[in-house]
């Protein structure tokens, strides 16, 4: 080599100042609080959840920090936790649903059509329900991830899809709660009451905590779940890594639409009969939890305890005004407001450089 | 003279009407480290790509220790031991370093919890990387669970290449690993891949970094127009040369090939 070529000499000797090594320094209190939030993300909504039960239960006392009170909360966010669940998963990879609310609905009334107007039994009928679940989540799922159409549009089409083959199927007839309370009071099961203390529990809500608890730990501590991370963090780096991206979606959204028809199970039992008119709030009030819960909408980061608290944030808030006898408005606006304030504090977080 | 480790006959691959490979040969011998220099357009992509899987080729043959093989999927090659690092890096931000290391291949934990349930053994794969990034100097804390997106430049190349040398057993294909890095940086990934060669691994290495390119390299496979034009040992030849047979200019002697 030439003279001129080694100008890169220079650097050769000095070796001492180790910049390619992994160091954690001390920094100041707020970076501090950045990293274990960074690290943490189920911790913001989990200090608004505590929060604000403390702020209503200082303004309302034994009416609103009661186990009753509490618990009802539960049982009025059951429906939307469960589909937070299925939302999470779908925004964890990048993607939205906008069918989670048409899956759900249509869950149950499927549940409830196999048994009164076929007479198929009820155990049957509802596997045949989750079955139908799932498949709808799997047509969301063909469409993404093999003919590569964006989420938003899929859902879009497939929630007026099946929302309207929901109405054209079931007739738009009601089963009422005292039918299915007489021949198949299975399709209730969900909504099976039993209290502890004061604390009054429904099978659904138990159904909600473990599921929860047991997606946190499948995206945890298995394989598939570091893949979901990874397909919604950078699909490309994913598939070069060796992730099979296309399952993984596919699978995604298989599971999304069983745990919405799951969510349609537990429907039948909060609202006692099957009614193709409801759950219609489910798809915003999901994405809500989720957003709140700290998951960010750009995939790959957030953790799905966090929706489920988010989802008993926004059960806070609607008990908690309802209580103190504000206009129902108040939760929207302040709902709207902790939506924004959740998004500006992920930007926050994700600022690791500083 | 001992038998290439990777070697390619006659590798023919067009897109359309374009010819990217064009009846090219490619050799590798056992722990040496080849630099692929070539124009942008040359195809030294697309012969790469066909070594590594990611490309099928139409025509040509690829032998890996002498026997033929046919990759149809990057994770083909993966398997038979040839590793690539991608310029892109190919590794999630937002998860642990351990876990970028492991992407793809996770290590179950044994007995019914990993069999059952299929929970990873996250011990094991934090020892393991934390191991392999300790033998390449690149370990200097225990934090194995940093997220990527917190690392420099140089340290997530490091990670790159510390993942490719703890499952390349064979071969490790290095693209332009110094291209996005600063000076200083760069030399620490220079001296990465020379331990990764001192190791017993061979390398190829795609750069358009001359002085890197000839500092590090045994012999440079010059590409040109879809082919291979020659192979030049770096001390017989200056980096004008090299540039000169790359770009055309010049013709290289018949016995360089």
């Amino acid at each position: 080599m030439s003279k001129s070529d080694s100008y890169e000499d220079i650097v050769k000797t000095r070796r001492e100042e180790n910049f390619a090594e992994f160091q954690d320094e001390d920094h100041g209190f707020m970076h501090r609080v950045q990293h274990t939030l960074h690290v943490t993300p189920a911790l913001v909504p989990l200090i608004v959840l505590v929060i604000s039960i403390i702020v209503f239960g200082a303004l309302l006392g034994s009416r609103f920090f009661s186990p009753f009170a509490l618990t009802l909360i539960l049982q009025q966010v059951q429906i939307v936790g469960i589909v937070a669940a299925a939302q999470s998963l779908i925004i964890l990879t990048a993607g939205i649903d906008l069918s989670v609310g048409a899956i759900t609905v249509i869950s149950s009334v499927v549940m409830g059509q196999m048994t009164f107007r076929y007479g198929i039994p009820p155990a049957i009928s509802i596997v045949i329900g989750l079955a139908f679940g799932t498949l709808c989540g799997a047509l969301n799922g063909l469409l993404i991830s093999r003919m590569k159409l964006p989420p938003f549009i899929v859902t879009l089409g497939t929630w007026q899809i099946i929302l309207a083959s929901n109405y054209l199927y079931s007739r738009n007839e009601t089963i009422r709660a005292q039918d299915i309370e007489t021949t198949a009071p299975l399709l209730q099961f969900m909504g099976t009451k039993f209290q502890i203390g004061g604390a009054v529990f429904t099978f659904g809500v138990v159904f909600m905590i473990v599921l929860m608890l047991l997606m946190a730990w499948i995206l945890r501590h298995t394989a598939w779940g570091r893949h979901v991370y990874a397909v919604g963090d950078d699909p490309e780096a994913a598939q070069l890594s060796g992730v099979n991206v296309k399952a993984t979606i596919m699978s995604v959204y298989m599971i999304a639409g069983l745990i919405c028809a799951f969510a349609g199970w537990a429907l039948i039992g909060r609202l006692g009969s099957v009614s193709p008119t409801s759950a219609y709030e489910a798809n915003i009030e999901s994405i809500t939890a989720v957003v709140i819960g700290g998951i960010s909408l750009f995939g790959g980061r957030g953790s799905i305890l966090g929706a489920l608290f988010g989802a008993l944030i926004v059960g806070v808030f609607t008990l908690g005004l309802r209580l103190l006898g504000a206009d129902a408005q108040w939760t929207y606006f302040f709902i709207g407001v902790l939506i924004i304030a959740a998004v500006a504090v992920d930007q926050w977080i994700r600022k690791v450089s500083a | 003279m001992t038998t290439p480790i990777l070697s390619a006959k006659n590798l023919v691959k067009r897109y359309g009407r374009v010819t990217a490979l064009d009846h090219c040969d490619f050799e590798l011998m056992p722990g040496e480290i080849l630099a692929v220099i070539g124009d942008n357009g040359a195809g030294k992509s697309t012969l790469i790509k066909a070594l590594s899987g990611a490309v099928v080729p139409e025509e040509g043959e690829v032998y890996l220790d002498g026997k033929r093989v046919s990759f149809t999927a990057p994770t083909d090659a993966r398997d038979a031991g040839i590793e690539t690092v991608y310029q892109t890096l190919a590794m999630s931000p937002a998860l642990s370093i351990a876990d970028n290391m492991f992407m793809g291949r996770e290590i179950r934990k044994p007995g019914i919890m990993g069999k059952v349930f299929r929970q990873l053994d996250r011990k094991a794969m934090e020892d393991f990387a934390r191991q392999k990034l300790s033998d390449l100097g690149l370990m200097t804390i225990q934090n194995i669970n940093q997220t990527v997106e917190t690392l420099s430049g140089g340290q997530r190349q490091g990670v790159a290449v510390a993942r490719a040398a703890a499952f390349g057993s064979k071969v490790i294909i290095l693209d332009e690993p110094t291209a996005a890095l600063g000076v200083k940086e760069s030399r620490r990934v220079l001296e990465l891949i020379q331990d990764v060669r001192d190791r017993g691994i061979p390398i190829i290495l795609i750069s358009h970094n001359m002085p890197h390119v000839f500092e590090l390299a045994d012999r440079v496979h010059i590409h040109r127009l879809g082919r291979r034009l020659c192979v030049i040992n770096p001390r017989d030849y200056s980096m004008s040369d090299a540039v000169a047979f790359m770009t055309g200019a010049k013709e290289p002697e018949p016995q360089a090939a």
